[in-house]
């Protein structure tokens, strides 16, 4: 036992954790920076697993898949429009145009693709008052079939890769550049999330999702149009993943791939959780967190190959000290 | 109902103006980054042709081959999944050589057989359990990746079935102590010194970044290339199979201030991460071996794909004209990489069931003893089955095509 036990540890003192601090301290602002683009990514997506669950206690694993198609929707319209492996040589005028283009038929793709996941997988199973267990293996069942239907469509390999342009460094923190693409994607992330927060709090749907959320039975008692406010929750959530889509292929142009969305969807899976699944501002706080904590975790540790293990480890804790997550669940009271 | 109207107008004016800010002066020139530029690999001539040996075995033999009806060779990897491409340049090259054999030789007709592995480690012991039983098959070209191979060495060793492998280039396979286990190509041991020497003479890099993946190929070939780079080498960082955010490890290049970066991996990560270092104001050479060497690098990298250069222990098979030409006809593509060691490995069991060897002892003992040139290189194997005479390739990007220019490493 003991020789089988010694020949698992590793050869030489290089193979031990060892902390890298003054590489943290040399990257600490790119890491930040990077993190929060990638975390505001994790946040859009974030959103649609937490309303979903919010009003249905579903998790909505084919949430992942709504995203990717938001993808091939962001692809499709930019090849259709010319853009091509090289930054545009477009005015300006025209590539706002050109991505606020894209950025629609996104946000239209994953709503269609959300809006048909809730008929045709999840509806007829909440007429027959199926069980939670069943509504858990569609959406898993879901995700595959949309999975493999993009495969059989477009084969095994990703998209080729769209320049939409070339990111420009608008200021600099302690000599780390923070470039237009980054700040992009965080500042019109964080405004769609104040936007569905604002919504969510103040508007008459947003009453009724609150409503459902908190007593679905009650809010039908009271007048609510409970179906309707559930393929609205979709829809929202879709409409998140789109723009979440069109920031995503932005940064990553060869990411559009039949399980692209994959990885991608246990991560915002894990920040809805961390921030408090069920909770809009969870989604985003959990999000940010994610984003940060890998990229921290991974310069500290010394190799990207710890960012997800010291992730799911922050994770673990968290829920470990606070179980309803962060900012906790509660879509249902006033908070969200 | 007015306020939400009034944070929507708010919301959508805020996210153009910040589409504004961030597209202002989009054509005005990149950030800096790190040191030298592409300016050093860029002079490199593109190699135009190679020379074939003049006595070379070539598939369809002397034409007076006599064997069962029932013989068959098989090819055992990749057909489909994410590094399919490979896996299709080498049963092609199979698929010629046995055309050109069986048409040369009307008393001789082999058989081809595919199996599918997906280039998955994990799924590669089915397909070559299946072939080990069919009994008609007495040679395979194959596994072409380490992984699968490393999983599946021991049951062709159980069986005693010959297979030579066109690509796979991981170092320890050849330390199982399997005796079927023949590699048509060099290893990983010799392609690392070779990238190393390649980046400090010819690229002139003194600040070399390495990034390994988490894949027994990406580790060995990381492992080789650090030690043969010594103090020419800056930082090394590992990434996972799969990963698509390289920003970490891309701050950690810059800061560095690294004048060149080589990753040790496939190309379904080393193209977004070249683009991604491009895109942050990178403007050294990114140097990537066999892995990395195909067009869906270009594909996946997009312009970013400019900078690459690639080392591959295989040889340009385009160059050969007779074998180029014959490979077109048949596929209507360039041969790709690995398509003539696929079409060489086949050659020498062809050669061996045409001199009489035709049961699996004989054949398997037929290529330990084989002595002669192939149409890309002299194939003679050491009693681990490693090539004793490898040759290594360097190829560049060149107007969104690979091409090679010439042997490095030397």
């Amino acid at each position: 036992m003991i020789p089988t036990l010694l020949t698992l540890l590793p050869a030489d003192d290089s193979s031990w954790i060892t902390f890298d601090v003054p590489s943290l301290m040399q990257n600490f602002w790119s890491a930040t920076f990077d993190g929060l683009t990638f975390g505001s990514i994790y946040a859009l997506v974030a959103l649609g697993y937490t309303l979903v669950y919010g009003v249905l206690n579903l998790i909505n694993f084919a949430h992942s898949e709504v995203f990717i198609m938001g993808c091939y929707g962001v692809f499709f319209t930019l090849n259709f429009l010319g853009f091509g492996p090289s930054a545009p040589n477009l005015s300006l005028g025209s590539i706002i145009v050109n991505l606020l283009l894209a950025l629609i038929v996104a946000m239209v793709a994953s709503a269609l693709t959300a809006f048909l996941l809730e008929r045709l997988a999840y509806r007829p199973l909440r007429r027959r008052n199926a069980p939670r267990l069943v509504f858990l293996i569609t959406a898993i069942g879901a995700s595959f079939t949309i999975q493999y239907t993009i495969f059989l469509v477009r084969g095994p390999n990703p998209e080729a890769a769209l320049t939409m342009f070339r990111p420009r460094p608008i200021f600099d923190v302690f000599g780390t550049i923070v470039d237009s693409q980054q700040l992009l994607i965080v500042i019109a992330a964080v405004i769609m999330m104040i936007f569905v927060d604002r919504f969510i709090s103040t508007s008459r749907t947003g009453r009724g999702i609150r409503a459902v959320a908190q007593d679905p039975d009650t809010a039908t008692l009271m007048g609510v149009n409970k179906e309707r406010i559930i393929v609205t929750t979709f829809v929202i959530g879709g409409i998140l993943a789109g723009a979440a889509a069109l920031f995503y292929v932005m940064k990553i142009p060869s990411g559009v791939q039949y399980n692209g969305g994959f990885i991608l969807g246990i991560k915002a899976f894990a920040a809805a959780v961390l921030g408090g699944i069920g909770n809009v501002r969870g989604a985003l706080v959990g999000g940010l967190l994610l984003g940060l904590i890998g990229n921290y975790g991974q310069i500290l540790l010394g190799n990207s190959q710890w960012t997800d293990v010291v992730a799911f480890v922050v994770l673990v804790l968290v829920l470990l000290l606070r179980p309803e997550g962060i900012l906790g669940t509660s879509l249902g009271r006033s908070r969200a | 109902m007015y306020r939400k109207k009034a944070i929507t107008t708010l919301a959508a004016a805020a996210t153009v103006g910040m589409l504004l800010a961030s597209c202002a002066n989009q054509a005005a020139p990149q950030a800096t980054g790190g040191g030298a530029t592409t300016g050093a690999g860029s002079n490199i001539p593109v190699l135009t042709s190679i020379e074939t040996p003049k006595d070379a075995v070539l598939p369809a033999g002397d034409g007076k081959a006599t064997c069962p009806s029932t013989t068959t060779i098989a090819y055992v990897g990749a057909e489909t999944g994410a590094n399919a491409q490979l896996g299709i340049n080498i049963y092609n090259g199979i698929q010629l050589a046995i055309n050109q054999h069986n048409k040369s030789n009307a008393n001789c007709q082999v058989q081809f057989k595919k199996f599918d592995t997906e280039g998955d480690p994990n799924k590669a012991t089915g397909p070559v359990t299946q072939v080990t039983k069919e009994s008609n098959i007495i040679g395979v070209v194959g596994l072409p990746f380490s992984g699968e191979s490393k999983a599946t060495g021991n049951i062709f060793q159980q069986v005693g079935l010959v297979h030579i492998t066109p690509a796979a280039t991981n170092p320890t396979l050849t330390d199982n102590g399997w005796s079927t286990f023949f590699r048509g190509l060099g290893n990983d041991a010799v392609q690392g010194p070779a990238a190393a020497k390649f980046m400090v003479d010819k690229l002139g890099a003194k600040k070399v970044y390495v990034v390994q993946d988490d894949s027994d190929y990406g580790i060995g070939l990381g492992t080789t290339t650090s030690q043969a780079l010594g103090s020419n080498m800056v930082g090394l960082d590992k990434v996972t199979t799969g990963q698509k955010d390289f920003s970490a490890t891309i701050s950690k290049i810059m800061n560095a201030k690294a004048d060149a970066v080589f990753y040790s991996g496939y190309y379904a990560e080393g193209a977004p991460f070249d683009q991604q270092l491009v895109g942050k104001g990178y403007t050294g050479p990114f140097v990537g071996p066999d892995g990395l060497k195909d067009d869906q690098f270009i594909k996946q990298a997009g312009d970013a794909s400019a900078n690459a250069f690639f080392t591959c222990p295989c040889i340009p098979g385009e160059l050969i004209p007779s074998f180029a030409t014959a490979y077109t006809a048949l596929t209507n593509a360039q041969p790709g990489t690995y398509s003539i060691e696929g079409y060489d490995a086949t050659t020498v069991l062809l050669a061996g069931i045409d001199k009489g060897n035709q049961d699996r002892a004989k054949l398997l003992n037929w290529v330990k003893t084989y002595d002669a040139d192939g149409l890309s290189k002299h194939y003679k194997w050491n009693d681990k089955g490693e090539l004793q005479a490898p040759a290594v390739y360097g190829y560049k990007v060149q107007n969104g095509k690979i091409v090679p220019i010439g042997q490095i490493g030397q």
